[in-house]
């Protein structure tokens, strides 16, 4: 008996030992678009191989529950699989809080499980384990309904908003504190976790969409931490390897997006931009602008040598990439150079234009980012916005006063002429006023950035044919 | 296995796979960072392993329902996760003629 038991731990454990390899492989493998779908093999090998270990451990007794949850989550999964693309912010964000449920639950059955007799340390990781678990749970819920728009987009700040939160999870971790050296007091646990819940909402709510891209990361780290945290308490190399990827993966992409808004996570989290807008939208003067209609723009276009299209989130709201795909193969086929220049913060979560662009069929080769394109700028002829604001902002770059100063821009102004594709003077998301829109340089396309778009294409292939 | 050893080598194995986790997506191409959001999104969710145990075991109903609610929500993350990397990559084409297979 105890011989089978050990043999079958050694299979368990080599399983688990491939796996993570796989899962290394996988990450590694992601670097390039070419190795990339290997990746996603060696990630379903692991994934299959850890199940399939863990089911042989010596312990289960009931299959039939495990099976009929796997289905059930099968069944969940696969329409989350198949969403649109331009749903795949709020899927990412719902897929956090799926995996930070996973990591709570556990935790808490674990705490009733072991507990009165439960190590200082172990019941520091758990507690670790289901506050950040909880709070990414309901974080990450109130991103994805944010990003749905079943929440208001826009950020909710009240007075006090930074010490109530601050205040809520010193209490959660005073519980937790207090069940180290009290385990017993089991029925402290339940509140821990509301607390922790309740903090995840709270801290999301002051966030608006335009910061969507860092919030996501740092939900995604948290998602991970928690995860490898579970794997300390439940002994698992497996899943602490897992969790440490993938917190690292979050923390990576945090620290890309935090930088190219110039703000620290601290400013993310707690700086609500809220105050700034009110403000910023006051100050808006009357100054002259120039438009053109999309004849003109496509005169323009056409007699380029050079073009880069700057995208940005509203081109994703008016889900105009695939016209944006027909402009690109009209210039294309007159010999324009047409490019496209991707800022890290552009929509709604890191590679957000990327993926909405090559879901249009533009070659990947084409999609360049901002620091090996903002060179180029000056040797353009057409830079064409389209549905980009603070993004593309000069002011980030010489006015010291701006709320957006020292942010990493994609150098628009410096293009020979500057097209900007909006609906209306109404200032941005973050209601600052973008200088750009003045210049000599520039002119204004108002309109919707799929009809505009598309009247530019039937212009140039009416002048065409 | 003393549980202090256990915690040392946890903590070795964490740090380890961190730092080995900052070097390989440092090289990971910004062009692919949402498909590598939802790929570690899947790999996370082997997190299902734990919740698998507790459904398995069966050591109280407690555990059994809050482990198979578990199971659900690690497994959809599986299935949706490589799901929709693999679409999203499969539409990731350059613009130089792909090899014919």
């Amino acid at each position: 008996m105890t011989a089978e038991f050990a043999g079958n731990q050694v299979v368990i454990e080599a399983l688990y030992l491939i796996a993570s390899v796989l899962f290394i492989l996988s990450l590694k493998w992601m670097s390039s678009p070419t190795s990339a779908r290997h990746g996603i093999w060696a990630g379903e090998a692991g994934m299959l191989l850890a199940i399939c270990g863990t089911l042989l451990h010596h312990g289960i007794i009931d299959y039939r529950l495990i099976a009929i949850a796997l289905v059930l989550g099968t069944i969940i999964g696969i329409p989350l699989g198949r969403v649109a693309m331009t749903a795949v912010p709020q899927r990412t964000a719902l897929s956090h809080a799926f995996g930070a449920l996973c990591v709570t639950l556990v935790g808490s059955a674990e705490f009733y499980l072991r507990t009165p007799d439960i190590s200082r340390f172990m019941m520091s990781v758990l507690s670790i384990e289901v506050i950040l678990g909880g709070l990414t749970f309901t974080g990450s819920l109130m991103a994805a309904g944010k990003l749905q728009e079943i929440l208001p987009q826009r950020p909710l700040t009240y007075k006090g908003q930074n010490l109530v939160n601050f205040l809520l999870l010193a209490v959660a971790l005073g519980i937790a504190v207090f069940l180290v050296m009290h385990p017993g007091a089991r029925n402290l646990f339940p509140f821990m976790i509301l607390i922790a819940l309740a903090f995840g909402v709270l801290l999301i709510i002051p966030i608006g969409g335009a910061d969507m891209p860092t919030v996501i990361s740092l939900l995604n780290a948290y998602a991970g931490l928690s995860a490898a945290a579970m794997g300390f308490v439940l002994d698992s190399k497996l899943l602490i390897i897992a969790g440490a990827l993938d917190g690292s993966s979050g923390l990576i992409l945090s620290i890309i997006m935090s930088k190219a808004m110039n703000r620290s996570f601290t400013n993310v989290l707690f700086g609500a931009f809220g105050q700034v807008q009110t403000s910023a939208a006051a100050g808006q003067e009357e100054r002259a602008v120039r438009s053109a209609t999309a004849e003109e723009a496509a005169a323009i276009l056409s007699a380029a040598n050079k073009v880069i299209v700057v995208p940005g989130y509203g081109m994703a709201v008016a889900q105009a990439q695939h016209k944006v795909r027909e402009l690109y193969d009209g210039l294309t086929k007159r010999g324009v150079d047409v490019r496209f220049a991707i800022h890290p913060v552009a929509g709604r979560m890191p590679g957000h234009m990327n993926v909405l662009l090559a879901e249009a069929d533009i070659p990947y080769d084409r999609l360049v980012e901002m620091d090996e394109i903002n060179g180029d700028f000056p040797a353009t002829d057409v830079a064409l916005v389209i549905g980009a604001n603070d993004v593309t902002n000069p002011a980030a770059r010489s006015d010291t006063t701006s709320p957006i100063y020292g942010m990493p821009i994609l150098d628009v102004d410096k293009a020979h002429t500057v097209m900007v594709i909006k609906r209306s003077m109404n200032p941005g998301f973050a209601g600052i006023d973008n200088p750009l829109y003045y210049l000599d340089n520039t002119l204004m396309l108002f309109g919707d950035a799929k009809a505009f778009v598309g009247s530019i294409v039937r212009e140039l292939s009416g002048g065409h044919g | 296995m003393s549980s202090s050893s256990n915690l040392i080598d946890a903590l070795f194995i964490f740090v380890l796979a961190g730092f080995i986790g900052f070097e390989v997506i440092r090289r990971v191409s910004p062009l692919l960072h949402t498909p590598l959001m939802s790929l570690t999104n899947a790999l996370d969710a082997i997190a299902v392993v734990g919740a698998i145990v507790l459904v398995g075991e069966h050591k109280s109903s407690l555990s059994a329902a809050l482990g198979f609610i578990a199971v659900i929500a690690a497994t959809s993350n599986i299935v949706g996760g490589f799901l929709i990397t693999d679409r999203m990559l499969r539409m990731f084409k350059s613009s130089r003629p792909a090899p014919k297979p």
